[in-house]
């Protein structure tokens, strides 16, 4: 049974935004979107610590577009400045030397090539230390505040400007995604989600949930990217909601370790569906359509939807994946 | 007044007693331990009101001790060699966010090859990161210069970050008398922390801006210079009034056996002390020698350098690091001092020493005087780089067996 939430229908979305308008990042930017959303849930009094990415230039001397705090610390350690954030304040209010209302929740927010790679090892430290904090992963899946580079986040099948799809590398990455939600997750932190802008309700309910929980919270949210992925930015939402339809993104949360899908989808759409729609993976269709690799990913994707099925009691009716070894046409 | 047997790791933890610390953000590293085991058991018997945490390295221990002093937690934390070097990128951007916490650093040798024993490559390679730098001679200087620091980075004239460095093993695992400042004197001398600007639910704060106009970064390190050089004069008044408290005085420099000398060695640290003990026997034997101990690295006491080595003959620059290609890494600094003034010595003579804590006997410390008043009479100052035969002979021995000869 779900706890009881302020958030019934998406018009409970409070208006209240910390985030002001016309800030330095591109149109359509889902990394954005969500961390307004998330303050949104969060309220005012918020410490955001951030490391290397999109978001660091944001805050733009002597601009900010924020109405909370904000700490850039360095690439590995963002994790590390929230622990320093957090003790100081407990310290000092345990010494009564500041008052309670001066308190703030402290958010860390990075980009994929922090969370999955370099900050990884101080993320891990930071969960072992139970620190009581937010960890916000907008997940572009690659370096995109410097080009497009390849991250562990980079799922297989995508061009990036480190593995380009060439005639001798025709797939573009050859390496799968990191499932750090499974990595976050073994290593016991209390709440592990994961978020799509498209899908509103279910990311107000998950940041909700997460600020009646101590210890480390951590969110990986999908981060549309137009200028990386090689999309129209007025598509931003419905690629990700492509991305949730077609089982790529799965929506889930864990609770002390316990696993539940927040949001089943009953027959996936073809992976291609979402695949064609951009860029990098483009490759995978022109001059010919590479089967193998397009099988492949719904291959994956079927498997990881049958396991979760079978583990939670629920039934997806799972796309065929196109027949190997010739081009369909 | 007779003080307590203490190592200079209990004298550096002292100092963070005295100076009320809040928070002591730690990642363990040999000879460092010592510190913070010992406020460890300090905090967790109580006799310690603050929050220690151990971090899973040190880059992200300096990250914690940054942005907690942002927070407006004064903050103590000690590292040693390979966690100096693993953290350097932490310190530039602590020193940027004018964060006035204090790293005390233990003196050793950076690898590879691994070593223990100190010389100062680790403290030194944090030089340029704009933290401020006082170096101890002996486990007295340890508790003091902790104090002293604290008072002169949360100075609102400097606001920097401060390290101060003792010698791993000589000093930190070394029992030397120390007397220990009564807390009511030390809390008139120290004030509480006043952050400039800390995060709050009431008045929020940007920090860690990107600034991507090279005027304005240009501005910002400017202004980060000056407040390091204003370090210097917040230092001595901090030190006048230290002395009228403690009764201990201490300057960016410290002259010994100056008033004539026409020989003057520049040393730094632990090994100070064989300087010390090799200007008295050089007296003896009717050389006019001296010595000039730089106390204060960070900001650099060119001024004082200048003033107390005008006239004379020789300088030897004592260098316990080494900048492979180049050569000593204060020997440079010492000659950038002097080279615009008057009255400057006739020539410096570089002096490489005492790596990885090498023991130097008084025969070598000897030696460098020697060939300091043999430059005196013409021979050209090339480098010294201390070994003796003995040592030599070892090193054969050992590469032999190495090589699988014997």
């Amino acid at each position: 049974m779900a706890a009881a939430t302020r958030f019934k229908t998406l018009k409970d979305m409070p208006t209240g935004d910390y985030f002001s308008p016309g800030n330095t990042l591109c149109a359509g930017c889902g990394g954005i979107l969500a961390a307004r959303i998330f303050h949104k849930v969060l309220g005012p009094n918020v410490a955001w610590v951030n490391a290397a990415g999109c978001m660091t230039v944001t805050m733009s001397y002597p601009l900010s577009p924020l109405k909370s705090n904000w700490l850039y610390t360095a690439f590995a350690s963002a994790p590390a400045g929230a622990q320093g954030v957090r003790d100081a304040l407990d310290v000092l209010i345990a010494k009564g030397r500041l008052p309670k209302s001066e308190d703030l929740k402290v958010v860390v927010v990075t980009g994929d090539g922090a969370a999955y790679d370099i900050g990884l090892q101080a993320t891990a430290g930071a969960i072992d230390r139970h620190l009581d904090f937010f960890y916000l992963c907008y997940d572009n899946e690659a370096y995109g505040n410097t080009g497009f580079q390849v991250s562990s986040s980079t799922p297989f099948g995508s061009s990036t400007k480190t593995t380009p799809a060439t005639p001798i590398f025709p797939i573009g990455n050859l390496s799968r995604k990191k499932d750090l939600f499974e990595v976050w997750r073994s290593m016991r932190a209390p709440y592990v989600a994961t978020l799509a802008n498209s899908h509103g309700l279910d990311f107000l309910r998950k940041v909700e949930k997460g600020t009646g929980i101590t210890g480390p919270k951590m969110y990986i949210a999908l981060a549309a990217c137009p200028t990386g992925w090689g999309f129209d930015s007025r598509d931003s939402i419905e690629l990700e909601k492509l991305a949730v339809q077609t089982g790529i993104w799965p929506l889930k949360e864990s609770v002390d370790g316990v696993v539940r899908h927040t949001f089943v989808p009953r027959t996936l759409t073809p992976v291609s569906e979402y695949l064609k729609t951009q860029g990098r993976f483009s490759h995978l269709f022109e001059p010919e359509e590479k089967t193998e690799a397009i099988a492949t990913i719904q291959e994956s994707v079927n498997a990881y939807w049958r396991e979760a099925g079978a583990r939670e009691g629920f039934e997806v009716k799972v796309p065929a994946a196109p027949a190997r070894g010739s081009p369909s046409n | 007044m007779k003080g307590k047997l203490l190592t200079g790791n209990v004298a550096a933890a002292a100092g963070a007693m005295l100076a009320r610390v809040d928070y002591v953000p730690a990642y363990p590293i040999t000879p460092q331990t010592e510190i913070i085991e010992t406020i460890a058991d300090w905090v967790r018997e109580g006799k310690m009101e603050s929050r220690f945490v151990q971090l899973e390295s040190e880059h992200s221990m300096m990250t914690a001790a940054g942005a907690a002093s942002l927070a407006g937690a004064r903050v103590f934390t000690a590292t040693s060699s390979q966690g100096m070097l693993y953290t350097i990128e932490m310190l530039y951007n602590v020193s940027g966010w004018r964060a006035p916490m204090l790293l005390a650093n233990v003196s050793r040798g950076v690898a590879a090859p691994i070593v223990l024993e100190p010389d100062h490559n680790d403290v030194l390679a944090a030089r340029d990161s704009g933290f401020l730098q006082f170096h101890s001679e002996t486990c007295q200087e340890v508790t003091d210069l902790v104090l002293l620091a604290y008072r002169v980075a949360e100075d609102k004239r400097v606001m920097l970050p401060a390290i101060v460095n003792l010698d791993g093993f000589y000093l930190s695992f070394t029992r030397e008398p120390v007397v220990l400042p009564e807390q009511k004197d030390v809390d008139r001398f120290l004030p509480p922390y006043e952050p400039v600007g800390p995060m709050r639910a009431s008045a929020p704060v940007s920090r860690g801006s990107s600034v991507f106009e090279g005027f304005l970064y240009s501005y910002f390190r400017y202004n980060q210079h000056a407040a390091a050089l204003k370090a210097k004069e917040v230092f001595n008044e901090a030190a006048r009034e230290f002395e009228g408290l403690f009764g201990r005085s201490y300057g960016p420099v410290e002259g010994y056996m100056l008033d004539d000398a026409d020989y003057v060695i520049v040393m730094s640290n632990s090994f100070t002390g064989l300087g010390r003990q090799a200007v008295r026997r050089m007296r003896e034997r009717g050389v006019k020698a001296g010595l000039l101990k730089l106390l204060l690295v960070r900001p650099f006491p060119s001024e004082e350098v200048a003033a107390l080595l005008r006239g004379r003959k020789v300088v030897g620059v004592f260098d316990q690091n080494l900048a492979p290609g180049s050569g000593g890494i204060f020997y440079p600094e010492i000659a950038g001092a002097l080279y615009n003034t008057r009255g400057r010595p006739n020539a410096i003579l570089p002096v490489i020493g005492a790596l990885g804590g090498k023991q130097t006997t008084a025969k070598e410390m000897d030696a460098i005087f020697e060939e300091m008043v043999a430059v005196d009479r013409g021979k050209a100052p090339s480098p010294m780089f201390l070994m003796r035969k003995d040592e030599m002979s070892r090193v054969k021995k050992m590469v032999s067996v190495a090589e699988g000869k014997s």
